[in-house]
């Protein structure tokens, strides 16, 4: 199985992002992370699917969401022609003693403290999957109180939008 | 990157496909504009889409909306015994017209009680508009009183479904249900509407469009695949054309016909596609599948070119799917092209409402024969008809002085013509009568194909006979399935809607016994029902149809097969029920048995066909 990250253009409608999951799952398909928000258009959201799964039946779940009456276009997005990034946020314990170690790694990763306190941290991290698994790495041998974790949002390189047309059609 | 889909524009609103009968006058001297309730807005709306006729039950949810249906003359309401038949008729009046069925329920177990139609409806492609009540917009999520997300519920079960809490809303949403269930590839839609939407004031507007940007109401067939297609099928030795329930949706016999009699290809028709092609078409081999001729299912396995037409390559037809059709390259044509290589890898794909496709393939093909002149199919024919001969459809006499099913059900089709339409519920009578009636035209046959509901007979005969008032329309059906839903029939005596019923009735859950008889070592667990020879008969099935309103009649023996039928036949302002009683020993042959090769199959117990007699490999 390999990773596949889709982005599903799809009217702003009730219920769409469990029409969207529930293909997914009805197929026990894992999906690996999911990110909802709304597009430069206020009738479109566009959701981000990183899923783990093979080629063929990716394929028949492609097609089966593109039945489905309010989803407007898929896209599936090379990992190498596309920009990837994740949102992470990480609590550390660390008391005036650890913190220089923390802040280092911090630095290291170009990371952000966004919140301190007496005896801990709170930092913020955007990167690609990979480098957010890094930077988890490096701070395993502090005192990580609490992870949360953004899904994986994905925007193709280069000057094509995938969204134009889409948009073109639901204005007219 | 790669770009899955274009959105379509949007479309104008169109009649659906074979709707013959227009919106009634009524409908156009709507005003447009008018203040009315949600519930008015509701039946109007109803209406506006061309509906006729629909079956349902009231209750609390959708109560409001029964009122101003009192008043609709255009809408013919007929009140069920339970929502299960009102889905099934709905079904059974789609398959025999064409046209959207229509069925209503209440909130929470008016509605789940819709769940096995719809999801049938789902299986088999049928235009379905499903219309539920819904507790009033504030209570939704508090477990009111008959509370039940059925939006929820029948997502992955419907082509769409919607829950409307604003009255403005209820217009559009009926016309894009009616618009989505009869366009591109067929299927049910639901509408959920909250009490209080039914209940508030609103301005009705018919919409003039319908804008669906995300909806693929269908592609015209590629002409490249298509004359791909038809020189394979020019120059193809062993060429079958694998016919499925979607030429019967698509309205394209005629095209078929065309085809067929063009490519001299061989034609299996499929147990949803039973008719689409006339059994008395030389080059009809009949059924495929599990329990198909041994000629068709022959022809699949040595085919060098198949040409699936309308059809999904199901289970119960390719066997073990790595072993079906293992010399073929495969066309597929289909209207959904999430169908296409589903299944099965598919060598050209034609993505296309089937009347389009016949359309293209018939000319394109022509020309290849103008080119290169007509494929020498006699090797293969001789082939075809040895297989015929030698194996064609038969049953054996009981052992046990009782009559044959088959007989039962053969003469059935001989007596009551080419015209009459045929309901079946599922299992071993469902089998026979696809086997053993030959089908002339299409929607003379209507089953619960992919779902396999017990039950949807006696229903869908109802629904059917609304719509092809008519005609003579049968419902044939086994004891176990006539107990599921034979309440119906009341609805038929009490409407005058004179359905017949044959009760194939062998005391028992037919098919599963016969499962037991050759798996599970005739070990009989739970398939005896009691309602045959030298048993209680409990229930007595003359009597529970005299009690409903009904003419009962019983014939045991083979003997008096034909004055029953005829008897039957003769009577056309009641319902009538036979209880054709019938050796329990009797069993559906061809069989594939599940999960093995189609190269395994027994044209009768523990006779294999010698495949390989005459081949030339």
């Amino acid at each position: 199985m390999t990773k596949h990250t889709l982005s599903v253009l799809v009217e702003n409608k009730p219920g769409v992002l469990a029409r969207v999951s529930g293909l997914f799952s009805r197929r026990a398909f894992n999906i690996h992370s999911l990110a909802v928000g709304q597009t430069e258009h206020p009738g479109i959201s566009r959701i981000t699917v990183v899923v783990d799964v093979d080629a063929l039946p990716l394929e028949q779940v492609t097609k089966q969401l593109n039945k489905l009456v309010h989803v407007l276009k898929i896209v599936e997005l090379d990992r190498d022609k596309s920009v990837q990034r994740d949102l992470l946020l990480i609590k550390v314990r660390a008391d005036v003693r650890q913190r220089a170690d923390v802040l280092q790694v911090v630095d290291l990763f170009r990371a952000h403290v966004v919140d301190v306190a007496a005896d801990s941290l709170v930092i913020e991290a955007v990167g690609s999957p990979d480098k957010l698994e890094a930077l988890l790495a490096a701070l395993q041998p502090h005192d990580i109180r609490e992870i949360v974790q953004s899904g994986t949002v994905a925007i193709g390189r280069g000057a094509k939008s995938i969204t134009e047309r889409a948009f073109e059609r639901v204005s007219a | 990157m790669a770009q899955v889909k274009a959105p379509k524009p949007s479309a104008l609103m169109s009649p659906a496909p074979g709707s013959a009968r227009p919106p009634s006058t009524a409908t156009a001297s709507v005003s447009e504009g008018e203040r009315m309730s949600g519930a008015q807005s509701l039946i109007r709306s109803l209406e506006s889409a061309g509906a006729t006729d629909i079956f349902g039950l009231p209750g609390g949810a959708i109560l409001p909306a029964y009122d101003p249906l009192m008043d609709s003359t255009q809408l013919r309401h007929i009140l069920v015994r339970h929502e299960q038949g009102a889905g099934h008729a709905a079904q059974g009046y789609a398959h025999a017209t064409g046209r959207p069925g229509v069925c209503i329920a209440t909130s929470g177990p008016g509605a789940t009680n819709l769940v096995t139609p719809i999801a049938d409806a789902n299986m088999d492609s049928i235009p379905l508009v499903a219309i539920t009540g819904q507790v009033a917009a504030a209570s939704i999520g508090t477990d009111a009183f008959q509370e039940a997300d059925i939006v929820g519920i029948t997502q992955p079960i419907t082509k769409h479904n919607v829950l409307v809490t604003d009255p403005d809303d209820i217009p559009r949403a009926v016309a894009e249900a009616f618009y989505i269930a009869t366009h591109g590839r067929p299927g049910p839609v639901l509408v959920d509407v909250a009490k209080s939407a039914m209940q508030s004031q609103t301005t009705f507007h018919w919409p003039e469009r319908i804008e669906l940007p995300g909806f693929n109401a269908g592609a015209r067939p590629h002409a490249k695949t298509v004359q791909e297609a038809a020189r394979l099928l020019a120059t193809a030795r062993r060429p079958v054309l694998y016919v499925g329930g979607g030429v019967i949706r698509s309205g394209a016999s005629a095209g078929l016909r065309r085809l067929t009699d063009l490519s001299g290809a061989a034609a299996v028709t499929t147990l949803m596609a039973r008719g689409a092609l006339p059994d008395s078409h030389p080059q009809n081999l009949g059924m495929p599948g599990m329990h198909g001729t041994v000629a068709a299912v022959a022809a699949l396995q040595k085919a060098d070119l198949v040409v699936a037409l309308g059809a999904r390559f199901d289970d119960r037809v390719t066997g073990k799917l790595e072993s079906f059709a293992p010399h073929a390259t495969i066309v597929h044509a289909d209207i959904d092209p999430a169908e296409i290589g589903k299944n099965r890898a598919v060598d050209v794909p034609i993505v296309g409402d089937l009347k389009e496709v016949f359309a293209a393939l018939v000319p394109a093909l022509e020309a290849e024969h103008a080119r290169h002149g007509k494929p020498d199919l006699e090797a293969w024919w001789a082939q075809l008809d040895d297989w015929r001969t030698t194996y064609s459809l038969g049953y054996t006499p009981t052992d046990d002085g009782h009559g044959s099913p088959q007989y039962v059900i053969q003469r059935l089709g001989e007596i009551s013509g080419p015209d009459t339409i045929f309901t079946s519920g599922v299992g071993q009578h469902q089998m026979w009568a696809s086997q053993f009636i030959k089908y002339e035209r299409p929607n003379t046959w209507i089953n619960s194909g992919g779902l396999g509901t017990m039950g949807f007979s006696v229903p869908a005969a109802m629904g059917a006979k609304v719509g092809e008032p008519d005609r003579t329309v049968w419902s044939i059906d086994g004891d176990g399935c006539f107990q599921m839903t034979n309440q119906e029939l009341v609805t038929c005596a009490l409407n005058n809607i004179p359905i017949k019923v044959a009760i194939i009735n062998n005391s028992s859950l037919g098919m599963v016994r016969q499962w037991q008889t050759l798996f599970y070592n005739q070990r009989y667990s739970n398939t005896d029902l009691h309602t045959g020879h030298g048993t209680r008969r409990i229930p007595d099935f003359v009597k529970l149809s005299e009690a409903m309103g009904c003419v009962g009649l019983r014939c045991e023996t083979d003997a008096d097969v034909d004055a029953t039928i005829k008897r039957a036949m003769e009577i056309d302002d009641q319902p009538v029920v036979v209880d054709f009683t019938v050796s329990r020993d009797a069993m559906v042959w061809p069989m594939v048995a599940a999960g093995t090769s189609n190269d395994e199959i027994q044209y009768a117990r523990g006779i294999a066909p010698e495949w390989d007699r005459g081949e030339e490999e």
